[in-house]
Parts: C-alpha cells; structure tokens; sequence
C-alpha cells in the first residue's frame, strides 16, 4: 500500500483537489455513458412494442385490412 | 471493386490528401510565429522580440537562482547549456521549480538583455519514478539529468537488498 | 475481407453477432478498469517530484489515447460508409463520436488540473494542448454535423468527410512533442526503447488502458445495437424482436 490510513489516501499528499476532481469527472462520465446507453434501449424497445401495439389496432378497427405480419397473431400482451 | 466505387475511394483519398498538404504547408510557413518559445540561444542572437510578450525555454543553471530574503523577488539563469538569459521574477515559484530542470519562462526581453517574467513554470520531462530511487541516485551523487539512465540500475539493487534483508 | 464487408451490409448480422460479443467486452472492461484503478489509486508509488498528482496519469493517458483512436476510428467508418456504402458503418461514426469527445474533454480537465500542482498553470498554448483542444472542436463539428441535415444521408456525408479531413490532427498531436518546444513532456513510452517508468508504475496504467478500450469496445457494440433498432424499425425482424422481447 501507498498509504498508511485511508485518510491520508483521501489527502493524497495534499493533492486531494487535484487527484479526486480528474478521477471523479472521469468515473462520472464513463458511468454516464452506461447509464445512458442503457436507458437509451429501453427507450426504444418501449416505443417499438407501443407501435407495434398501435397497428395490431388500427388494422383490428380497419377490419378487413392487410394483416400485419406479426408471428403472435393481432393481440398484443402489455404486462 | 466496381469502378464507381474505386473513383470514390480516389476521392476520398484526394481530399485527404489534399487537407494533409494544405495543413503541412501552413504549419511550415508558420514555424517561426508558432514556436513562440526561445531558446537561450536564439535570444541571444537576437531573433526574439523586445516589448512583446515571448515565451524562453530551457533549464534552470545550476547555482543561478538568487533569492531576495525580504521580497518575493527572485534571479535565476535559464539556459540550453551553450547560451544563458538572465530571469528576473517577482512572486511564488511552482514547487517542481528547482535547478537543474526544466522551466518555461513567460516575459518581456528587456533591451538589458533579461527576461522580465510575468509567469515562470516548471517543465519537468518524462521520467517518473518512486522517491526511494532518485534518493538513491541522489544520495550516490548523480544529477537529475542522469537519474532515466540510472534509474533502472539503482531500482534493481534496491529490490536486491530489500529481497535479502528480509531472508 | 470481402466477404466480411458483404456480411456487413446486414445490419441484422451484426445485431446477432455483438450480442455474444457485448458481454465479454464489459466483463473486461470492468474488471480491468476496477484492478487499474485500485493499484494505481493506492498502490503504485508516488513519483519523486510530482507526489501523489501522478495518480491522475491513470485517467488522463488511457483518456488521450482513447480521444485519438476514436475519432481515427471516425475516420476509417467514414471511408468505408463513403465508399462502401455499408451503413453499419454510419451507425457505428454516429455513436462513437459522442464517447470521443467526453473522452478529449477527459484528456484536457485532468490534464489542466495535473498541470496546477506541477507546472504552476492550468493551461499553455503550446502545440500539444492545443491541438488536443483542436480535436475537441473537431469532434463537436462532427456531431453538430450530423443534426444540422434533414436528409440522414447528408448529414453521414458531412460528418464522414469532416472526420476524414480532421484526423490529420492525430498524427499532430502525437508528434507535437517532438517536432516544436512543448511545455508538455515528450512521450514517456515509445514502441522502441524503455519506458521511463519503473514497472510498478506502469502495469497499472497499461491495464488502464486495456480497460478503457475495453470499454470503448463494449459501449460501441452496446450503442450500435440501438442504433440499429432505431433506423431499422419498420423491418420484419425488428418487429418480431419487439414482441419477443418482456
């Protein structure tokens, strides 16, 4: 180990400002990028099942209609 | 590959090419005005500008630093080992300040022929190692400038000794 | 090679393909980012002048490294998309390039907060910050370029073309501190010759870095994947993959 207490590797030296504020923007930003790139996905997962939801819809209501080419028949399930 | 598709890469390449080129020839016809740092020896010989602000680069000579005891003020040399430029500076140097090292001196020439610096920084050069090595180095009478080539040596000896003391 | 860039053209092909490849990457990335961090953090000595303000080397050289790779990595997707037409490609610029600039702008806050305790100031117009705050504007333009068109294609073109043109500042950046005077230090690692630093200091920065791109790596695969959702959205194997999908 560099340092003898936590509290001295909290300190680093003196350089404490330095040291956490390049470490820290860094961790923050890496972390954001997971977080985003997660919540991005999600988002379009969610909005694809609403559309798809929307046409099973409009084709049940439009009867007679092309029938969309969905593997699972017209209903779709939304827990 | 089809020969659209050939005439396309050509293309790209083209521009490229041509971005490289036309970069080049600016940074040539600018070397001078870009490289506002001066060294010693071009300050002495005249090619640095008075009254404008210029950066000097080079090392700090050892035995030059002057400190006045009851001011800020302070007098060193900075020097690339064949030509010297008096430093004069008012204020806190950075703590990796230090003779023999690296240092960037932001200033006016005086017509004197010293460097009025509004801002003196250390430039330390690309070596790291633990301080357990450069005070052996130290303590065994090598100057920094030597410490990359010995460093390697005197980390081994050290881990040597470490190694034994602890059989 | 051929064969693999005809591949390339399926969008779907590479959805399948990252999908095994992702969690590799990210086990990587972890794993390597965690270990780096914690030797660098409290277990690497200090170094002799600069104290414990070297811990920052450990953000700040993977960072750089990453900013340049990337946005090269811009510059091959945009031949290849300009040329190839394989749009994979595109997605690929167009989510990789937000990654680059948050790692520039990495590179240049710790490298000016580095620069306080050592050289005594945050910032020098020298040739190696500056050109690395060049790289910053380039990646902006890239990504402003992208939604300044209501045509995706032309937006791809612009992007691609300024990142073709741009990435002649790589080879600047990394040879600024040979070919002009620099406030910042030449190079500590070359291909040839030692390394300026004992090893205890730099297995941590290597793993460092091996971790970052790592994480480039899985982040991109990630992201792509989602850009592909976007863009494809009305093929039949999307659809079937939303209503697969709990």
């Amino acid at each position: 180990m560099a340092f003898d207490t936590f509290q001295e590797f909290l300190a680093m030296g003196g350089h404490a400002r330095y040291v956490w504020s390049a470490w820290g923007l860094t961790a923050v930003l890496l972390l954001g990028a997971v977080l985003h790139a997660r919540f991005e996905r999600r988002q379009l997962m969610r909005q694809l099942k609403r559309r798809l939801r929307r046409e099973a819809h409009q084709a049940g209501h439009a009867g007679g209609a092309q029938p969309i080419p969905t593997s699972r028949g017209r209903s779709t399930n939304e827990a | 590959m089809r020969p659209k598709r050939k005439q396309k890469l050509f293309l790209a390449l083209g521009l490229v090419s041509l971005a490289a080129i036309a970069v080049g020839l600016t940074l040539y016809a600018l070397r001078a005005n870009i490289n506002l740092f001066f060294s010693p020896i071009q300050i002495v010989a005249g090619d640095a500008p008075y009254e404008r602000q210029i950066r000097a680069g080079g090392m700090v000579k050892e035995g030059s630093v002057a400190r006045n005891p009851d001011s800020l003020d302070v007098e060193f040399t900075v020097t690339d080992y064949v030509e010297d430029v008096r430093v004069h500076y008012s204020g806190i140097l950075p703590d990796l300040f230090r003779e023999g090292q690296g240092v960037v001196v932001v200033g006016q020439l005086q017509r004197d022929g010293y460097i009025k610096a509004d801002q003196v920084l250390a430039r330390h050069d690309e070596n790291y190692m633990p301080p357990e090595v450069s005070e052996a180095l130290e303590a065994a009478g090598y100057s920094p400038a030597d410490y990359q080539a010995k460093a390697a040596e005197v980390a081994e000896r050290l881990e040597a000794r470490e190694g034994a003391s602890q059989n | 090679m051929w064969a693999f860039l005809n591949k390339l053209r399926s969008p779907k092909w590479f959805y399948t393909i990252s999908a095994r490849l992702q969690p590799w990457f990210w086990a990587a990335a972890l794993i390597l980012i965690v270990t780096g961090s914690v030797w660098g953090l409290a277990f690497a000595p200090a170094d002799y002048q600069q104290g414990n303000s070297f811990r920052i080397i450990y953000v700040h050289v993977p960072a750089a490294f990453l900013a340049q790779s990337i946005f090269v990595s811009l510059a091959v997707t945009g031949l290849v998309f300009m040329v190839w037409k394989i749009k994979i490609a595109d997605m690929a610029a167009t989510v990789m390039a937000p990654l680059g600039a948050a790692m520039t702008f990495v590179a240049l806050f710790s490298g000016a907060v580095w620069g306080v305790p050592t050289w005594g100031t945050w910032w020098m117009w020298d040739a190696r910050l500056t050109s690395m705050l060049i790289l910053l504007f380039l990646y902006l333009g890239v990504i402003a370029l992208r939604g300044a068109f209501a045509s995706r294609d032309s937006a791809s073109r612009a992007a691609s073309v300024l990142a073709m043109v741009g990435v002649i500042n790589i080879p600047i950046i990394k040879y600024s501190v040979d070919w002009w005077y620099t406030l910042h230090q030449p190079a500590t690692f070359t291909v040839t010759g030692r390394a300026a630093m004992p090893m205890e200091m730099w297995l941590p920065l290597l793993i460092m870095v091996l971790g970052f791109y790592c994480f480039f790596i899985a982040l991109t695969l990630m992201r792509t994947r989602s850009e592909i959702l976007r863009r494809e959205s009305s093929k039949r194997w999307v659809r079937e993959l939303a209503e697969e999908a709990n």
